[in-house]
């Protein structure tokens, strides 16, 4: 029976779900606006809204630090760490998911563990081993930190794919004279091409965000758009406004990413929950 | 050339056995089929030719050749699965065209190929259709056309019909067995259907729970069953079985008595009984009667008869057509 909605409960809905909706995004609304305003205009109080749209911020940031190296960095570090995991990731979780062994979800539980650990116990001997191999304010280096950093979500997603896929169509392939690696380049990947996409995506977006090693282990070379925002917040005291510039570009590239993949990710999200 | 030898392949899954001990010889070029209950691990046993299970201990051999630890890429061998295990990403053409690619066949003999097994199959208007669009009946053709354009040393079947409807099913199976005459390959076929196994095999293996109870022809299985098991299990409707007072008249700790040898009268005979349900089929009639004191018996008629249920009536058995069996089901000869 199909439920009848008045039109009254609609309206609420919908009111309510813009209500829900705006308080989410106010704070990055608000940090667009406050980019916009003079360093008074965003201290002021009581606060304005509308401001006097002013681009000096933009301008000063790129003048004090050159926003496109950070987010090339950027790029590098989330693409590049997310395509590692997913090569390490594909072969882990195509074995976990298609001979389970009595261990697998002891195995996956354990490595889903190691993200309940505070990343700042072991900050000291990550620093240390930075240092000692060089690793220390490299692309390379914060790339190998994010691949194994987001490794377990990335094998857990794609295990959950690779579940729903039908172990008959493997065996197809190795009857039909498939070895190992053309059973996974040929059969197995193209059947989870919308999985391994939204994985993929999902990665690129918490290696982008990640700031806590991404700041702390890097100096200048190698800093990505996070240390780029945070470098805005200590020298000389708090500017809002150009640490809003800041913040600004860099969540742009990703909010536009986040954007344009709505549906791979909410189906990457909700995936083998509502079958 | 494609003969197949199992020699004490013995399977078990964390230590429950499921295949205790079996040996076979498949000779080339024969239709063989492996029939049983759900469970009884004829499935186990062709995924173990295949090369998709290893074997816990044992030999299995092809052309002679000891296969035991090659894995199913290696083996040469073709499988239909039941679920047709198509790629729903590639094409028809892609789909049968896939063990020649994986080959490394060259373009223009894959090509050919392909065509000639579409024309066979007659999914030549298929060819660039996505699974998804085909139906049943063409997607068990499409896992075929996979099968043969390799040319493999045998094809296996996993119960490859029973996701069809009864008259697909038997469409496909003439289809199968004009297809083993034509190209006179091994072909091993499992199937829960004892129809099945009798209409198209050239032997058959009849298993039960993991153990080979015999090994023939369908005519021999059907007119010497080995023991009990393989005597229910061969013949529809199924034998019926007597036992106590009614089989040791006979010195036998039961009688079996095909529905097709069992005479109905209303005058007289061996077993006294009430007509149950009465099954009209047309060309037969499947009567099952209650007899009194051995439980419900099945008669096959051929025609109408006009017997009504509750009607008392007598059964006979056709005395050249009874079997029988001591305490442990075994055939008394």
């Amino acid at each position: 029976m199909a439920r009848q909605v008045s039109t009254r409960r609609k309206l609420a809905f919908t009111a309510l779900a813009w209500i829900v909706a705006l308080i989410l995004f106010f704070p990055i609304l608000w940090t667009i606006l406050t980019s916009f305003k003079t360093e008074q205009e965003a201290i002021a109080s009581p606060p304005m809204i509308i401001p006097s749209w002013t681009i000096e911020n933009y301008i000063e940031v790129q003048i004090r630090s050159d926003y496109f190296r950070h987010f090339f960095n950027s790029v590098w570090i989330s693409v590049g760490s997310t395509l590692i995991a997913l090569l390490i990731a594909i072969p882990s979780a195509w074995a976990m998911a298609f001979t389970p062994t009595p261990r697998t979800k002891d195995v996956l539980m354990w490595m889903l563990s190691t993200k309940m650990m505070p990343a700042v116990g072991v900050l000291v001997p990550m620093y240390l081993i930075f240092r000692d191999t060089g690793a220390l304010d490299t692309v390379w280096g914060l790339t190998i930190v994010l691949t194994l950093i987001n490794l377990p979500i990335v094998i857990w997603m794609l295990y959950t794919y690779f579940r729903e896929i039908p172990v008959d169509i493997l065996e197809a392939a190795r009857m039909d004279g498939a070895i190992l690696w053309k059973e996974l380049v040929y059969v197995l990947v193209p059947m989870a091409v919308p999985g391994i996409a939204s994985t993929l995506l999902l990665n690129v977006i918490l290696a982008w965000n990640e700031a806590f090693w991404t700041i702390n282990l890097t100096a200048s070379k190698a800093a990505p758009l996070t240390a780029f925002i945070s470098s805005f917040s200590s020298p000389q005291g708090l500017f809002w406004a150009k640490l809003s510039a800041a913040s600004t570009l860099a969540i742009a590239p990703i909010l536009v990413l986040g954007w344009l993949s709505q549906k791979q990710l909410v189906r990457g999200l909700t995936f083998g929950a509502v079958k | 050339m494609g003969s197949i030898t199992l020699e004490h392949v013995h399977k078990s899954f964390g230590g429950h056995p499921v295949i205790p001990d079996a040996s076979l010889q498949i000779e080339d070029g024969e239709f063989v089929v492996f029939v049983g209950p759900s469970g009884c691990g004829k499935s186990t046993l062709l995924r173990l030719i295949a090369g998709l299970e290893d074997t816990t201990s044992g030999i299995i051999r092809l052309d002679g050749e000891d296969v035991t630890d090659q894995g199913p890429a290696s083996r040469g061998l073709a499988m239909v699965f039941q679920s047709y295990a198509l790629y729903p990403h590639m094409t028809v053409r892609q789909n049968i065209g896939f063990p020649l690619k994986m080959a490394n066949t060259d373009k223009a003999t894959a090509e050919r190929k392909v065509a000639d097994a579409a024309r066979v199959l007659n999914l030549t208007d298929y060819l660039d259709r996505k699974p998804r669009e085909l139906s049943g009946g063409q997607r068990q053709r499409v896992a075929i056309g996979r099968a043969i354009v390799r040319q493999p040393k045998a094809f296996l079947f996993d119960e490859p019909l029973s996701n069809l409807d009864a008259a697909l099913r038997v469409n496909m199976r003439i289809e199968i067995t004009e297809l083993h005459q034509q190209l006179k390959t091994t072909m091993v076929y499992v199937t829960h259907d004892q129809v099945e196994a009798m209409t198209m095999a050239d032997k058959i293996v009849v298993l039960n729970a993991g153990r080979i109870e015999q090994v023939g022809s369908p005519m021999e299985l059907y007119r010497n069953p080995a023991n009990k098991f393989v005597a229910g299990f061969i013949g529809s409707p199924r034998m019926n079985f007597l036992e106590g007072p009614a089989a040791d008249k006979y010195r036998a700790a039961t009688i079996g008595v095909r529905p097709e040898h069992m005479r109905i009268s209303r005058e007289s005979g061996e077993w006294a009984g009430r007509v149950g349900v009465a099954e009209h089929l047309g060309s037969d009639t499947f009567f099952h009667i209650h007899v009194d004191g051995a439980g419900m018996q099945t008669v096959r008629t051929e025609g109408e008869k006009d017997f009504a249920p509750g009607d008392p009536v007598w059964l006979s058995p056709d005395p050249s057509h009874i079997y029988r069996f001591d305490q442990s089901g075994l055939a008394l000869r």
